[in-house]
């Protein structure tokens, strides 16, 4: 069976993009397995999150932050990577 | 006792996990390729890198439209939800009326959207349609295709007639829910028609309130259809949306890069718009 995928348009950066989505939820994935309960807390938000959430949080804010620079910096987006995993960084351990 | 784990349960997902893939996924992903290039047709694409995003982020078309359709869901919210609490509360609660007052309000949910858009694009027409026909003899200028503001009152009066029956339901299921032994209490205590309203009736409504905004708002937000065929996104561009900016760039302009970045940027908007009511919903649940 011949799966032609040039419908989709990929390129590397977007490729790369999404294995490293797809590589973090196998990450977090392992660490369910080796940790089970997906460690709820309540933090900084004054509510109950898991790691699950505290993943999810930190994509989604990575995306605003990415799109706040582009729109009010500039084209290169390198800081706002740095930016973003300093967010993830504080998210799972604050939040 | 202790549980019995047994992870082949997670193969019984698998089909949905497949379905998901091929309904969301995999455009999503189709979408974010798209976002990054530029086409002329014939499935041959050119790297364009984040100009797309760029240029949506400094478009005043793109921020227009978001300010608009803002503007459209608080207006709508504003309206519906006290007008369904008050519909709701004046519902009667026995005989042979409940039957009716549901079917009634039932109704208006049942069209679909098109055909509700057609249904206010001639019913506003003030050469051939009732409600045009007649705002205009009574000496009241309306036409809804020239006139931006008359444009938006057609399209909010419109959506108001077709989901405020779903804030109405909600509430009703609410209102019904609540034990007669709060009535009996608060009749004993001679609480006003307001402090009964006030103390027993909003608090017990509050879940279903809850759910009535979160659904409205994101109805609102992502409304394409009604406007669609009511005013075209006219006159000018003063009920285009995003939804219909989106199609319009898409299909009209056969734009797929900036209408794919614009695309994502809707999406992530939503995304976070849900989690936020979803987080408020869940912590509600919690606390109680």
């Amino acid at each position: 069976m011949n799966l032609d995928f040039s419908w989709m348009a990929w390129t590397w950066p977007t490729a790369a993009f999404f294995i490293v989505i797809a590589l973090m939820l196998c990450g977090m994935g392992v660490w369910e397995y080796v940790s089970p309960g997906g460690n709820p807390r309540i933090g900084v938000l004054r509510f109950e999150t898991t790691r699950g959430d505290r993943l999810f949080l930190s994509l989604l804010g990575s995306a605003f932050i990415h799109l706040a620079w582009l729109g009010l910096i500039g084209p290169n987006l390198w800081w706002a990577l740095a930016l973003s995993v300093v967010y993830a960084i504080g998210v799972f351990r604050y939040v | 006792m202790d549980k019995t784990w047994n992870n082949k349960a997670w193969f019984l997902v698998l089909p949905v996990l497949v379905l998901v893939a091929f309904s969301a996924v995999i455009p999503l992903m189709t979408v974010v390729n798209y976002s990054v290039q530029d086409t002329f047709g014939n499935n041959v694409f050119f790297w364009a890198g984040t100009e797309w995003f760029e240029e949506l982020l400094h478009s005043d078309r793109f921020w227009e439209a978001m300010v608009r359709n803002l503007i459209f869901s608080f207006i709508i919210l504003a309206i519906e939800v006290p007008l369904g609490i008050f519909i709701a509360l004046n519902m009667p609660k026995k005989g042979w009326g409940v039957p009716v007052c549901l079917v009634l309000m039932a109704l208006p949910l049942l069209i679909p959207w098109n055909v509700v858009g057609t249904i206010w694009q001639v019913f506003g027409r003030n050469d051939i349609g009732l409600l045009g026909y007649y705002i205009n003899a009574l000496g009241i200028d309306y036409n809804y295709v020239q006139d931006p503001f008359d444009a938006w009152v057609t399209v909010i009066i419109m959506d108001v007639w077709h989901w405020t029956s779903l804030v109405v339901l909600l509430c009703y299921a609410g209102l019904v829910s609540i034990p007669d032994a709060f009535y009996q209490a608060a009749k004993i205590d001679g609480a006003s028609r307001w402090a009964v309203f006030r103390y027993i009736q909003l608090p017990k409504m509050q879940r279903v309130l809850l759910i009535a905004v979160l659904l409205r708002f994101m109805d609102s937000f992502m409304i394409y259809t009604e406007p669609f065929v009511v005013t075209g996104g006219g006159p000018g561009n003063s009920t285009t949306f995003l939804s219909i900016d989106l199609v319009k760039t898409a299909l009209g302009q056969f734009d797929l890069g900036p209408a794919a970045a614009m695309s994502l940027v809707y999406f992530l908007i939503i995304l976070l718009l849900s989690w936020v009511f979803y987080t408020v919903m869940t912590n509600y649940d919690a606390e109680r």
